[in-house]
């Protein structure tokens, strides 16, 4: 059902392509976001209501986040997506070289409903999603609290996740050595940091098992490979939702915001902000949290919600606490550098 | 009568003589064109461009003309003079909102970490006027960039604009060979613990070559047994290797990974023969992709051997031990030597197959198992740094030819598949 969905609004859009800009002013909206099972939440919350209460039809599109395809549409003027969901470090890149719409804010909404984070020059947060501590309740009887539990070795024997690079662990790895959320970049900014990081990863080298696909994590725990793993949230709940035994340590996650922007010239800007304007609103940010486990940018929506479905939530007032916002603008300066030496650093 | 021949007759048949060899070097010509096309298509013009894209380095020189005209001269030791620095507003003006600002960020980010935000810190501020919307002096402008951001009176920020004032550049050469160009252009090691390229391409040529030896161990006895079967149950044996080898690569990793794993089947009944009590770690690391990569690898080993022992006379073996031989030696110096082709061929299929591997190292391998492929699809897709991919990926493409030349040169035999 979805996947025919997907086929006729890629078709219809590629004969919208086809067809030319002449025309492009009277299509319909489209909305491009990653599929899967957060396109599904995003479905139901955002688009079927929205073509309910416009009448108006909305086209989904699933893409894989790929900017070239938006580049190519800015740069041959022939815009056919309106607004599209995009990762951190593609918004910053994307605004500084042009591809993306600046946002009249007063068109999206009160800038004071939103958490800090989500506002930006070119993109407004979709949801907030984490990568946090994961471990399989059935393995370990005793629950780890904190990265310094995950480097303690002799208290938790066992294989430990990381994902293969340098992003995150090394904030875990300084968070582990005592370094408090807030001063992580801080610390991380000084070459002395970035030494002490790697200093931190070597104690727990040993034992480390390296992934690199999202999926992988909830399926090492479940079979044992490892005890404790880094995991992004929503794999977890999804394994959880299939009755597996893992758990998510909130305590010193790192969350990260996927956005919202309206590539440049596109001839539907109007009813893109006022998609976006739609999605960012209390009702759907609630409706949308409830499908899937990852936070609402709407500080009313997460006011609102039951605190079952807040127990499970990146930036729940609860799990947020203690949690660690990625410096995307300190990876997109320092990531080429810091991974090529976490390579060498792996290979020794 | 004999018929002379005149000097105007020597001349026409020569004539028609050349014309007619024009014709046939013609008609030769056009029958090798379409070979000639295709290598020229996907051959020689991929690689050219590979190596074009290895040494390219236009950013700067496209970006900042005029900022390079004005450092001309510049020393690299004093700061740079008022006008560089208008120039330097200049062309970043121009730059800004365009793809180029983003390419040109990228590329100076590669030789100073900060220098992209540091570029659109300052793009965002551009074009520069006086409060009362008037061109400022020279002088000025020199004030307001250090004023956005102080690192415009730092040097090695001016010499990383300086040193790019070429088309090409050897930098992401150098780079894949863990080198680089200090300030002065002399070429130096990277500092240690920054860089492991060259860790990578000796892991990668040596899991090759072990990988080589282990399908030739496996395969040559395998190759030798089919030869002695009967022909219906010869080609049930075939039949046995080529349907795993039609089976997509992923599917083996993924069978791999379930025999593999901790609880998997194969330390399961380890442990329950008594020969370990507690499970081995035979994926995520070395072990595991020499085991997937030889399997994957087999048939290519097999294959060649066996169509080349198919065709040596069990005669020849037959009359050795017959004059007296011990089987063994008639085995080894009679037979062996014969299949020297099919073992060639079928190493250098499988080293050079397994040098390009990098789904399986990267599936079942450990951070310290992964091979240089897996860097190249890593800049080309995830940093979208090509021209360190083409760099890389051309020094495996020499290191493989140098391989080749040296096999020649012991081996004393072209390629020869079969």
């Amino acid at each position: 059902m979805n996947t025919h969905k997907i086929l006729c609004a890629l078709s219809l859009a590629s004969a919208m392509m086809a067809l030319g800009s002449g025309v492009a002013s009277a299509r319909d909206l489209t909305v491009v976001n990653f599929g899967g099972a957060n396109g599904d939440a995003q479905d139901a919350a955002f688009i079927k209501p929205l073509e309910k209460q416009t009448g108006k039809k909305i086209i989904t599109v699933a893409y894989n986040g790929e900017q070239a395809k938006v580049k190519a549409m800015v740069e041959t003027h022939n815009v056919v997506w309106d607004a599209v969901e995009v990762e951190t470090g593609d918004l910053g890149r994307g605004c500084d070289e042009g591809l993306y719409e600046k946002l009249d804010w007063s068109k999206i909404g009160n800038k004071a409903d939103y958490v800090p984070e989500a506002i930006r020059d070119c993109g407004v947060g979709a949801f907030v999603w984490s990568t946090a501590l994961a471990y399989n309740a059935k393995t370990l009887k005793t629950a780890p609290k904190s990265w310094a539990d995950f480097w303690d070795v002799k208290k938790f024997p066992g294989k430990r996740g990381m994902r293969k690079g340098a992003h995150y662990n090394l904030e875990f790895a300084l968070m582990a050595d005592g370094v408090a959320p807030k001063d992580v970049y801080k610390v991380l900014s000084t070459p002395e940091g970035v030494d002490r990081a790697f200093k931190k990863l070597d104690q727990l080298k040993p034992n480390i098992q390296w992934w690199e696909a999202g999926a992988q994590p909830p399926q090492m725990l479940a079979a044992g490979d490892v005890v404790m793993s880094t995991a992004y949230n929503g794999r977890i709940d999804a394994a959880q939702r299939e009755g597996q035994p893992l758990q998510v340590v909130w305590n010193q996650s790192i969350y990260d915001l996927d956005y919202w922007v309206i590539p440049t010239g596109t001839p539907n800007k109007a009813a893109a902000e006022k998609f976006i304007s739609f999605a960012t609103s209390t009702g759907p940010q609630i409706a949308y949290a409830q499908h899937i486990a990852y936070g609402p940018v709407n500080k009313q929506a997460i006011g609102k919600l039951d605190s079952k479905t807040l127990a499970n939530l990146p930036n729940s007032p609860e799990n947020g606490k203690n949690a660690l916002f990625s410096d995307n603008s300190f990876w997109t300066d320092h990531g080429e550098e810091l991974d090529q030496r976490f390579t060498a650093w792996a290979a020794r | 009568m004999t018929a002379t021949i005149t000097n105007n007759d020597a001349h026409a048949i020569r004539h028609a003589m050349r014309a007619a060899e024009r014709k046939r070097k013609w008609r030769a010509f056009f029958l090798v064109a379409p070979l000639a096309l295709f290598l020229l298509v996907i051959f020689v013009i991929p690689i050219g461009a590979l190596l074009q894209r290895a040494v390219e380095n236009p950013e700067v020189i496209a970006t900042l003309p005029k900022t390079l005209e004005t450092l001309k001269g510049w020393d690299g030791s004093t700061a740079p003079s008022d006008a560089a620095y208008a120039a330097l507003a200049a062309d970043l003006g121009k730059a800004k909102g365009s793809s180029a600002a983003g390419g040109l960020a990228r590329r100076l980010n590669y030789e100073i970490p900060g220098y992209r935000s540091l570029i659109f810190k300052t793009i965002r501020r551009m074009p520069l006027t006086g409060p009362d919307g008037k061109t400022l002096s020279d002088a000025d402008i020199r004030t307001r960039l250090i004023q956005i951001d102080k690192h415009w009176s730092e040097l090695p920020f001016w010499q990383a604009i300086a040193s790019n004032n070429t088309a090409y550049s050897p930098y992401y050469l150098l780079a894949s060979l863990d080198l680089k160009q200090n300030a002065k252009g002399d070429i130096v090691r990277a500092p240690a613990g920054t860089s492991a390229f060259l860790d990578i391409f000796g892991r990668t040529f040596l899991i090759s070559a072990v990988v080589t030896i282990l399908t030739l161990i496996l395969g040559f006895p395998l190759a030798y047994w089919i030869t002695t079967l009967s022909k219906r149950r010869a080609n049930l044996v075939i039949i046995c290797i080529l349907i795993p080898f039609w089976t997509s690569v992923l599917v083996r990793i993924a069978a791999w990974i379930v025999l593999l794993q901790r609880q998997g089947l194969v330390n399961k009944a380890l442990i329950s023969t008594g020969i370990t009590d507690a499970p081995i770690a035979l994926l995520f690391n070395r072990v595991g992709v020499y085991i997937a990569m030889t399997h994957i690898l087999l048939p290519f080993m097999i294959l060649p051997i066996f169509s080349v022992m198919q065709s040596v006379p069990n005669t020849c073996q037959r009359a050795a031990i017959s004059l007296g031989s011990h089987p063994f030696a008639a085995f080894w110096r009679v037979y062996v030597p014969q299949t020297y082709p099919g073992i060639g061929a079928g190493t250098l299929l499988v080293f050079i197959i397994a040098i390009g591997y990098y789904i399986t190292p990267a599936l079942l391998g450990g951070a310290s198992d992964q091979m240089i492929s897996y860097y190249v699809a890593y800049f080309t897709n995830q940093t979208i740094n090509w021209g360190m991919a083409s760099a890389l990926g051309f020094i495996l493409l020499i290191g493989t030819l140098l391989l080749y030349s040296l096999y020649r040169r012991l081996s004393g035999r072209e390629l020869g598949l079969g």
